[in-house]
């Protein structure tokens, strides 16, 4: 008997790279284009894992660390995420917390890694990654308050499970707060297009690609796959407050979560082919705004 | 009732917010009229139930005058001027969004410790009412610009207007009305004030204003 939870898990580990393929794919029919395979990023990923590497002198041993704790937060982070009602594997009083710390642990290893390499040009990146996450954490951390204070859970798995009953029944300007400032930090902390253009590489522009330019080989392929579990793992969270559905039965649940998750990063492929990038000055407003949408929230609910 | 009414609310609070943090004069013109907007539907909304008749005609007059005939007032009195924002505010907009928050907080905690004469429609509608008023409050005494503080005692009308609503059946009508002309008037002479100032400095600023001596 094989649980819907740990399924949820595995689905997770074998789908995230597939939300950068839908995104590519939403962005090319904007352009009408008609785009990469939809597997491209799970190829890329392959192709880099059975590629050599090259180390610059001047790093020392962050460099390889890095992206390997990048990825293995990613995998833990998965274990405490509900999809929709389905609880998840791990689920105790505070595990929110944890997730959070964990998808922090993960930009810090990055960071560091970037840092270790002793160019100042990916410690311009790492700044800015920095900075902008500052202002994206409080507004994630007060949007999931907002779900464990209208639901009185404790954990991340019941507090996603009660969406329905306990946010949008009673309040739905809350639900729809919460979901708003978690598409913001989403669309932020992943680089996407708001905030940073993942297609460019251009030096002044790029923020969260400039950190990784001297990965190469297996370790970049584990620096694109962290990034996707962290994709994942935003989206479903979305997901699971956008997509209300909760029958009862944990596998359709999830299974409505799952698709709901496509669904967003297709939404994240539409506003990324619909928006110009904003300029750097007026990020930081938007992430306080995400914040303060959530702190809206957290005041709504009762 | 809360279900229908609290998501006009919480679009005012966005507005407000969106005021305090917004730069662009035009944008600010048209946010102040949306938030004229839903508090005509808000009104309607929470007093058709005791007189259609009245709420339609207050409703209708309320949506009319802000929604209508004010953003075209300021815009005339804006044109001529060569300001498309505030610029230099004495609170920075970032700065303002976040006491703007503080200041919802406080208002709802106010409001919480509150005993109104009557129940009003939602939990949410007193602390809404302040935190308008309050906003408006903000305005004027945070911007530079004439037209920026004409806004803000706009938004403190409607703060005021909206703690009406809660209260609403208390009213008369004629008083009501009284009120709406009395903005009226306001407007239209701030606007032509705020045009002769123009006309004679070639600016706005009111802190230069002060230097002003006869």
């Amino acid at each position: 008997m094989v649980s819907a939870s740990i399924v949820g898990v595995l689905a997770g580990l074998i789908l995230a790279p597939l939300l950068g393929g839908i995104i590519n794919r939403v962005k090319a029919l904007f352009a009408g284009r008609s785009g990469q395979p939809l597997l491209q990023p799970y190829r890329d990923i392959a192709k880099l894992l059975r590629k050599g590497a090259v180390f610059s002198t001047t790093t020392g041993e962050m460099f390889g660390v890095g992206p390997a704790i990048g990825v293995a937060a990613g995998v833990v982070g998965l274990t405490l995420l509900p999809l929709g009602g389905s609880r998840a594997p791990v689920a105790f009083s505070g595990d929110f917390l944890l997730l959070l710390g964990l998808l922090a642990l993960a930009r810090f290893c990055i960071v560091l890694a970037a840092l270790d390499t002793g160019s100042a040009f990916e410690g311009m990146g790492a700044s800015r990654e920095v900075a902008f996450s500052a202002l994206a954490e409080p507004a994630m951390l007060l949007a999931v308050g907002a779900l464990v204070r209208a639901t009185d859970a404790q954990s991340l798995s019941a507090a996603v499970g009660a969406v329905w009953k306990q946010v949008w029944q009673p309040s739905m300007p809350a639900a729809v707060l919460v979901a708003a400032a978690l598409a913001v930090v989403l669309l932020c902390e992943n680089a996407r297009i708001p905030f940073d253009d993942p297609n460019t590489h251009l030096e002044l522009t790029m923020i969260h690609e400039v950190m990784v330019l001297d990965h190469s080989g297996p370790d970049f392929g584990l620096v694109l796959y962290g990034g996707a579990l962290k994709l994942w793992i935003f989206s479903a969270l979305l997901a699971g407050v956008l997509v209300p559905v909760r029958c009862g039965s944990p596998w359709l649940d999830a299974v409505a979560t799952v698709i709901g998750t496509f669904c967003v990063a297709a939404g994240g492929g539409a506003v990324e082919s619909t928006m110009a990038r904003l300029r750097l000055v007026r990020v930081p407003q938007l992430l306080v705004g995400a914040a303060v949408m959530a702190a809206l929230a957290v005041l709504l609910v009762r | 009732m809360g279900w229908e009414i609290d998501p006009i609310l919480v679009t005012l609070v966005l507005v407000n917010l969106l005021l305090l943090g917004g730069s662009r004069l035009v944008t600010c013109i048209r946010l102040v009229a949306v938030q004229g907007v839903l508090l005509g539907i808000l009104a309607l909304l929470v007093q058709v139930g005791w007189s259609p008749t009245r709420a339609v005609l207050l409703a209708g007059g309320s949506v009319l005058l802000k929604g209508v005939v004010f953003p075209r007032l300021l815009s005339r009195a804006l044109r001529g001027a060569e300001i498309r924002r505030e610029m230099e505010p004495y609170v920075g907009y970032t700065p303002s969004v976040l006491l703007g928050l503080a200041m919802l907080a406080l208002t709802v905690w106010v409001s919480s410790r509150l005993t109104l004469p009557l129940p009003a429609a939602s939990h949410l509608l007193v602390p809404v009412a302040l935190f308008t008023t309050l906003t408006g409050l903000f305005l004027i005494v945070a911007r530079r610009k004439a037209i920026t503080q004409v806004l803000g005692y706009l938004v403190l009308e409607n703060g005021i207007v909206t703690f009406g609503i809660a209260l609403s059946h208390e009213a008369p009508l004629s008083v009501e009305l009284g009120v709406l002309l009395d903005v009226f008037v306001a407007i239209l002479v701030m606007g032509i004030i705020v045009h002769n100032i123009r006309e004679d400095f070639d600016h706005i600023d009111t802190d230069r204003l002060a230097s002003l001596k006869d």
